[in-house]
């Protein structure tokens, strides 16, 4: 399997996940997209990491993974308050903030 | 200027003269309604003191052979280039306006305690009648321009609050309003002299400024003279600036009498008569003062034929003769001394006919129109004793006080001997034909006649607090001019400040002039007679008359002249200037403002709160900025 077929999912993967935030509605759903794109772009770093041989790409997708984790502890919390106080995971409900 | 001396002995308190009626306004003014009941007589004190301490002062200048007293008070302004330090001068020139000032405010300070005795702001006019006579007596006393001006504007506020002191009235408010606001022109000019003097020569006491303004270019000494001329006629009510004097009577009569007629308004004369090393230097502003002069006293003579207000006759008569003693200074070393020795003369007796003017108005119930007297010779006697001493003084009647320094400026205008001389002189008599003229057309409307009274008057003469002060006015308008001119001539007085007297060549011989002028009123009052006296006078101005009397009544339309040429293109300037600021300053700051308003409430909406628009702007963006990073490098 050449370098690009890496590339190409990875693409694919980034796709879906941004498609899928911007189509979805149900916060969830717009969440796990996001730790799509997340995931796509680790899959990107590590083949670049594997075709060069050096650690760099791989120490990045690890604190991408770090930051990932504190930001679904972070999310989830949002998401589950704002479910309590508006039975609502729509993500259109929630646009008290603006002009 | 010769040298002064260091003051000692009591010209070193002179500056009380300034600090007692000044002390006496404060008192009168912080104590409020606790001093109404002595306030008129603290007043008059400080005053009289003042005069008491003035005549010893002068006599210790005459033990000194009137060398000047320079008296160092403090530093007034001081910054790196330009200090002006405070100190009076003490020479004969301000000695004499001293004595007028004190004295004959003195004797109306005593007047207006009878006048005023039941007017309930009788306090506040004794405390403005105090301040006003302090600057004068800064004016006259100061030793340089600063102090003149500090006190030029103090006489201004004076007269201002002192011509609406019956400020319900409107006449009264407007009155004072166009005095103050005609004073402000002439002042401008008085400012923009003393701004000349600090720029060029970088003083400007008078010992400084007479002694180095020979240094100056010519055109510069002109605009000087010029400027100073201004801010005289300003306040002297000469000719273009007269229009607010006469309606400066709206004022209590005792104001007209010290402040319109006796001294304020002769400032003017005294500014020019202490600039005379100025004047020496510039024969065009002298030439100037000598036109305004002469066409004041014309001006001011024929409108008083017309008016039958009696205080407005008195006042044009006063800008007549204001007019006379800017003639006489405006002949130079020739007219000084007769102008000054005028102006005292004409202080008393012109103070003593406003003084019996009031009194008139007092029994009258303030009437002043003269249609509405008549026959009140033997209901007021001492009062027309006096007024008509007064006005004896004032038509020149042989060997009264008019009568000797009148003559002395007509004759100094003959001595010039061009032509300009004759014409000058033919002016003067001609002003002193209607003098006549206009004076006894008051004498006889008001003390001669049929009795033209309204309903239920019963005219009375004035208490003795009001009729002491007329009787001397009277006697010094017997005596004055006989003891300035012939008994202990001004003219030595005068000598350190304006050189000995010159003996002039007399183109035609004094007796002769005497004789012409005495002739020519003698006309003017046969010409009263003919046309008021011998007829009965109408209670109602007759409406149908000749173009030159309407003129007259109209003051030679200089109020019209005012009106089309400052007051209507000046209004048209505020409107023009009013408009640009709100619709071109103002536009243009509330448009930027309104703009920046409206856009930002606009680029809000672009804030919706759909978490997912956010989201599709990010990814633009990011895909954009890819794009041009790859745009980049592959390029």
């Amino acid at each position: 399997m050449s370098l690009s077929h890496y590339l190409v999912l990875a693409a694919i993967l980034f796709t879906i996940g941004a498609v899928g935030v911007l189509v979805r509605r149900n916060a969830i759903v717009v969440f796990m997209c996001v730790e799509l794109m997340l995931n796509a772009v680790n899959l990107t770093l590590i083949t670049f990491a594997r075709s060069t041989g050096t650690v760099d790409g791989q120490i990045i997708a690890l604190f991408v993974m770090v930051v990932a984790a504190a930001e679904v502890v972070v999310g989830l919390a949002i998401i589950m308050s704002i479910y309590r106080t508006r039975r609502s995971a729509s993500i259109d409900d929630a646009n008290l903030l603006k002009y | 200027m010769s040298e002064t001396l260091p003051a000692d002995g009591l010209l070193g308190w002179s500056w009380l003269l300034i600090a007692l009626p000044l002390a006496g306004a404060a008192v009168l003014l912080l104590g409020g309604r606790r001093t109404d009941r002595w306030g008129h007589l603290l007043g008059t004190a400080t005053v009289g003191a003042a005069f008491l301490l003035a005549l010893l002062c002068t006599v210790q200048l005459a033990g000194q052979d009137g060398t000047p007293a320079d008296v160092e008070l403090f530093t007034f302004i001081a910054t790196g280039e330009l200090d002006v330090t405070a100190g009076l001068l003490f020479d004969p020139l301000s000695a004499v306006f001293v004595l007028l000032i004190t004295g004959v405010g003195s004797l109306i300070h005593v007047y207006s305690i009878g006048y005023m005795a039941h007017d309930p702001g009788r306090r506040r006019f004794f405390a403005y009648l105090n301040l006003f006579v302090a600057a004068m007596l800064l004016l006259v006393l100061g030793n340089s321009f600063v102090a003149l001006y500090v006190g030029w504007e103090g006489v201004g506020l004076a007269s201002y609050l002192l011509i609406a002191f019956w400020y319900t009235r409107p006449g009264a408010a407007t009155a004072a309003k166009k005095a103050f606001i005609m004073n402000r022109v002439g002042d401008v000019g008085l400012a923009l002299a003393i701004f000349i003097m600090f720029a060029q020569l970088g003083t400007t006491s008078y010992a400084g400024v007479f002694g180095s303004v020979g240094t100056l270019a010519g055109g510069t000494i002109t605009a000087i003279g010029l400027l100073l001329l201004l801010g005289a006629c300003g306040k002297s009510g000469q000719f273009p600036l007269q229009a607010w004097l006469p309606d400066a009577m709206e004022g209590p009569t005792p104001v007209s009498a010290l402040i319109h007629a006796a001294t304020m308004v002769t400032a003017g004369v005294y500014l020019i008569a202490r600039s005379a090393p100025i004047y020496d230097l510039t024969p065009t502003a002298r030439a100037v003062v000598l036109a305004v002069g002469a066409l004041t006293l014309l001006i001011g003579a024929i409108a008083g034929c017309a008016y039958d207000d009696i205080k407005k006759v008195l006042a044009y008569s006063t800008v007549s003769q204001i007019g006379y003693m800017f003639l006489a200074v405006g002949l130079g070393p020739a007219g000084y001394v007769a102008g000054l020795a005028h102006l005292l003369t004409h202080g008393f007796f012109k103070a003593g006919l406003f003084l019996g003017a009031g009194s008139v108005m007092h029994a009258m119930d303030d009437q002043v129109d003269m249609r509405r007297f008549g026959g009140l010779w033997n209901k007021l006697p001492v009062t027309f004793a006096t007024f008509g001493l007064g006005y004896l003084a004032l038509i020149g009647f042989p060997f009264l006080s008019g009568y000797y320094t009148k003559d002395a400026i007509i004759e100094a205008a003959f001595d010039r001997a061009d032509v300009w001389g004759w014409l000058l002189g033919g002016v003067a008599i001609l002003g002193a034909g209607l003098t006549a003229f206009y004076m006894t057309r008051l004498m006889l409307m008001t003390f001669f006649g049929r009795r033209r009274w309204t309903e239920g008057q019963h005219p009375h003469e004035a208490p003795a607090v009001m009729t002491v002060p007329m009787i001397l006015l009277a006697l010094g308008s017997i005596g004055a001019g006989f003891v300035l001119v012939v008994a202990t001539p001004l003219a030595d007085w005068l000598e350190p400040v304006f050189g000995p007297p010159e003996e002039a060549a007399h183109a035609i011989p004094p007796v002769v002039v005497a004789a012409i002028v005495t002739g020519v009123a003698a006309i003017g009052v046969l010409a009263a007679w003919l046309f008021v006296g011998r007829r009965e006078v109408p209670v109602t101005a007759p409406v149908r008359v000749s173009p030159v009397t309407r003129a007259a009544r109209h003051a030679l339309y200089a109020d019209a002249v005012n009106e089309s040429l400052f007051m209507r293109p000046g209004q048209w300037l505020t409107r023009a200037l009013v408009w640009v600021d709100n619709r071109g300053v103002d536009g243009a700051v509330n448009g930027l403002a309104a703009g920046l308003g409206g856009s930002s409430s606009r680029l809000g909406r672009a804030q919706t709160g759909f978490v997912r628009t956010y989201a599709l702007g990010m990814l633009g963006g990011a895909v954009v900025v890819a794009g041009a990073l790859l745009a980049v490098t592959a390029g």
